[in-house]
């Protein structure tokens, strides 16, 4: 099992996720919150899903969250990644509440509901989301 | 939540009559174009109808994979069209682009619709492993989660982990499928397979097998769409629409592959549409003879079955597992061995196969004496579901 990512694809960033990229860049993870109705969502966008407003800004959050749901990828479906299979992606439920993936670093098993922690991986000059299990 | 028949008023009233299929192949060596206007020719000469008879064609792609509209007419040499439709959709659409058409013969906007789909979805752009711009796709793309076959994998493995399923559930439903197709001489993929040969197979995605996933093809599909009382007058018996639903779930997202805002992973498209498409066709699942049931890949039959009713929640593992789904089962489902055998014409070959049932033209695979059948598109999110009946 790949403890650390190899292959990556950069991201097309847009004018609505820039600024998430950034932070992600500084190592830091943010989610975008309302300030009008308080929910956090993902991914960004210049409105609230929950309540349409438009006082939606970048938020640090903990990092923290379960895991819902995963994959274990044995075969490569784009080249940029031959190199790392078998590679373990997770879907995890941020205490925040949105639902974000990244690769499960480390060489353990997820299970549903494993708690899990983000961390920041800079692989060929891209950051990119992953998780380990804690 | 049930809508009344009479709410929708192409219900009852509007039917599909011929239908055209060409080869399924790895590479067809030919135009898409060429392919859908030969759908098209046979689904005509199918029922008895001219190009000049056509005033309607609705079609669905995705990534410029098809040809237009137009371009159908243009291919067929049909006069001038008075409703015409070009879907940005996939696995979707088969099912909402019918009603499109028997909404257009409905409102007078036009009488005999041809509705198709065509692409060379081997030999040219594979859905299954091609890179597409889309909103979501920056945060999916970096971290290796780059295809559908991962994207659905997700969804059983919750899908597993709330119902109790396991793989010889999935291994069910590709025996059962396989089983039917080997009666099916369009289909591409038609040998037997037990749960050792379905466990030989490679692993692609944990937990889905390259058997678990559909069989990417070159060729097109088309069926002709009319009113009820023309349909009577072909040389085809009618195969009545009579339900029909459209579901855009509340978080479908930003894409067609944004999974990001929508909570349940085990309930698609089709347990939203469901209380609607039963009572749009005033029957409960229950009632039906046979089940078409998208299948991109294995796992969505489960979730079809379930998110229709034709099971309970939890059920569908040991319904598959108990022989229901094969022939001389309670429920014969995807009969031309789905998308899985069959080939990927992106479910519009599942419509056929829905509506040659209920005309009792489905060969080695007729369901005997089936009059009711429920077929669906789609297979996260949104989606589509029609109800179709024989002529009594």
């Amino acid at each position: 099992m790949t403890v650390r990512s190899q292959g990556v694809i950069a991201p097309d960033v847009d004018a609505d996720s820039g600024w998430w990229w950034e932070a992600l860049s500084a190592g830091r993870l943010l989610l975008p919150r309302c300030d009008a109705c308080a929910a956090w969502f993902f991914p960004p966008m210049a409105t609230c899903p929950r309540c349409a407003g438009t006082a939606v800004r970048g938020v640090e959050a903990g990092g923290r969250g379960t895991v819902y749901s995963w994959v274990v990828v044995h075969v490569a479906l784009d080249p940029s990644f031959a190199g790392d299979v078998p590679y373990t992606v997770v879907a995890v439920d941020l205490d925040e509440g949105p639902r974000l993936f990244g690769r499960l670093l480390g060489d353990r098993r997820p299970a549903a509901g494993a708690p899990v922690q983000a961390i920041v991986e800079v692989i060929g000059g891209t950051a990119v989301l992953g998780f380990t299990l804690v | 939540m049930t809508v009344p028949g009479a709410a929708t008023p192409f219900l009852g009233s509007t039917a599909i009559a011929g239908i055209g299929m060409t080869e399924l192949s790895h590479a067809s060596g030919r135009s898409v174009l060429s392919q859908a206007v030969e759908a098209g020719h046979v689904a005509l000469d199918d029922c008895g109808l001219r190009p000049a008879d056509v005033d309607g064609v609705v079609t669905f792609s995705l990534f410029n994979d098809s040809v237009a509209s137009q371009a159908l007419a243009l291919g067929l040499g049909l006069p001038e069209l008075t409703y015409a439709l070009d879907l940005n959709l996939g696995g979707q659409a088969p099912c909402y682009a019918v009603m499109h058409a028997a909404m257009a013969v409905t409102c007078g906007l036009a009488r005999t619709v041809l509705v198709y789909r065509a692409l060379n979805g081997r030999s040219g752009t594979r859905v299954g492993s091609t890179r597409f711009a889309a909103p979501t796709s920056q945060y999916r793309y970096p971290i290796g989660l780059t295809a559908y076959p991962q994207y659905i994998a997700l969804w059983i493995r919750r899908f597993f982990i709330e119902t109790g399923g396991t793989d010889e559930d999935l291994a069910a439903v590709v025996g059962a499928q396989r089983a039917h197709a080997a009666k099916n001489d369009r289909a591409v993929r038609r040998d037997p397979l037990d749960l050792d040969g379905y466990r030989a197979a490679r692993m692609v995605v944990d937990p889905l097998r390259t058997v678990d996933c559909t069989v990417e093809v070159d060729g097109a599909c088309a069926v002709v769409v009319t009113s009820l009382d023309r349909a009577r007058d072909l040389a085809t018996p009618p195969a009545v629409i009579a339900g029909a639903a459209w579901s855009t779930p509340r978080g479908s997202g930003l894409d067609i592959a944004d999974l990001h805002s929508y909570a349940d992973w085990t309930r698609n498209c089709q347990a939203h549409l469901a209380p609607r498409l039963w009572g749009s066709a005033g029957i409960g699942p229950a009632d039906v003879d046979v089940a078409e049931i998208y299948d991109c890949f294995s796992g969505v039959v489960l979730m079809g079955l379930e998110g229709l009713g034709l099971v309970g929640r939890g059920e569908a593992g040991g319904f598959v597992r108990s022989g229901a789904i094969g022939s001389g089962g309670r429920l014969p489902t995807n009969t031309h061995g789905g998308l899985l055998c069959e080939g990927y014409l992106h479910g519009m070959n599942t419509v056929a196969e829905a509506a040659r049932q209920v005309q009792q033209r489905a060969g080695a695979g007729q369901v005997p004496g089936a009059e009711t059948c429920v077929v669906t598109s789609g297979a996260l999110m949104d989606g589509s579901a029609l109800v179709l009946a024989a002529d009594r």
